[in-house]
């Protein structure tokens, strides 16, 4: 049995998630990386996306959606700061599309304001991808 | 000599208020214990972003690029004071010596020629600030319908300052707000936001010999990373003055609950004594009807 990796997603109101984990898989803003034990010390911003969890061999155990948000990797853990985070299973297929329309519209009205437009951005993108995970599984 | 009866109002009269002030008591400490609760369950985000800032500002020291929320503007001749209060009032001195130590500050930065402005957080300080430094507020946000402080209200905070910030209208910003130590002590505190303090590095991390690598790079991330961290600082503020305020509460209504049982045995005393006077003077006159005959 290999040594696992301890993967806690945290938000700024709790700690959402603290388990022990063979491999997660995270999507880095320069591409995903997956975490095993005894990976390189890392920072890194995430982008929109899911972060699969393995707790055991090849099959995810729990996906979760994070709009963004930073990981730090330190030998045998992975921390992950997240402002925004849902698990798969929370995700309420029938109100993304209107969700996703008024992102849409939010960044529509950001218009020029660099600092709304990049957050609106991001919500869009979030959202587009849950919608796009959730509709091919 | 009052009345039976206007002592007997008086006495009901005290006596409901001393219920509502025990009533104010057990709700003020079921939402401290849900304040405290909540900053409890905020620590692990804010100790960790603590941590990734302080490894990758030790790699960024005096760097040139380094990010301006960071190093500031390089002047310091505009402040910015966030005045965080409460929403409500009876709860003893937790408004105004907040208000107390902006207005001091405000005065003290006016006297060395410096401008400053005020963003009042929280209805109460903004009215008893705007008393005599009305034109120094610029903004106010009012949370009072707002239940519980969440991230939202930070954020909301936060967005604003920096937009500020990005904008060069002020070169130092901070905030006040209550520090919570116990149900009877909250301590005034005065935390600067911009530039950054970084926080130094208690303990390195056991990182088994190896270095950090970082992805992007540090200055993305840094960039990044600051304006969150500037929300979580405001959050936590928000946090403690919620406690604060609560904690400051309960032993408000605590002493209000103490003094109006006193005052109930005061007068109570006062009422039996003239109750016994009245029957006395009754009696004396009985008797002296009596012996007149």
């Amino acid at each position: 049995m290999a040594d696992k990796v301890t993967f806690e997603l945290v938000s700024p109101e709790r700690l959402l998630l603290s388990v022990q984990a063979e491999m997660v898989v995270v999507p880095g803003e320069e591409g995903d990386f997956a975490v095993l034990a005894g990976h390189q010390p890392l920072i890194s911003t995430l982008r929109p996306g899911s972060i699969d969890v393995y707790t055991e061999g090849d099959k995810i155990s729990s996906r979760i959606f994070v709009a963004g948000g930073f990981a730090e990797v330190s030998l045998d853990r992975l921390t992950v700061l997240a402002e925004e985070a849902r698990r798969f299973e929370e995700i309420d297929r029938a109100k993304l599309p209107a969700q996703i329309e008024a992102a849409k519209a939010g960044v529509d009205e950001a218009g020029s304001d660099e600092l709304k437009l990049a957050a609106a951005e991001e919500k869009l993108a979030y959202l587009q991808h849950i919608a796009e995970t959730t509709t091919v599984s | 000599m009052p009345s039976l009866k206007s002592l007997r109002v008086r006495i009901n009269s005290v006596k409901s208020t001393q219920k509502i002030t025990k009533a104010m008591k057990m709700v003020a400490a079921s939402k401290l214990r849900r304040a405290q609760e909540a900053a409890e369950q905020a620590r692990p985000y804010s100790a960790r972003m603590e941590r990734m800032l302080a490894s990758l500002a030790s790699g960024l020291a005096g760097a040139d690029d380094a990010p301006r929320l960071m190093v500031g503007t390089g002047r310091d001749e505009t402040h910015l004071l966030i005045v965080a209060t409460g929403e409500r009032g009876l709860c003893g001195g937790f408004n105004s010596s907040i208000a107390r130590a902006a207005r001091r500050k405000a005065q003290e930065l006016l006297g060395q020629g410096k401008t400053v402005k005020i963003l009042a957080v929280g209805r109460k300080g903004r009215d008893n600030l705007k008393r005599d430094l009305s034109r120094l507020i610029i903004g106010d946000f009012d949370f009072s319908k707002v239940k519980r402080i969440s991230f939202v209200e930070a954020a909301e905070i936060a967005e604003r300052v920096q937009a500020m910030f990005a904008a060069g209208e002020f070169d130092v910003a901070t905030i006040f707000y209550n520090r919570f130590v116990s149900v009877i002590s909250q301590v005034v505190t005065e935390q600067q936001l911009i530039p950054a303090k970084l926080p130094e590095l208690s303990e390195q991390p056991d990182l088994g010999g190896a270095i950090y690598e970082f992805e992007p790079d540090e200055t993305e991330i840094l960039e990044k990373l600051l304006p969150r961290n500037l929300a979580v600082q405001v959050y936590r503020a928000l946090l403690e003055n919620s406690a604060s305020e609560q904690g400051a509460r309960m032993s408000a209504m605590d002493n209000a609950t103490r003094n109006a049982g006193e005052m109930i045995n005061k007068l109570t005393l006062v009422y039996n004594r003239t109750r016994q006077a009245a029957i006395t003077k009754e009696l004396i006159e009985i008797i002296s009807g009596a012996e007149a005959l």
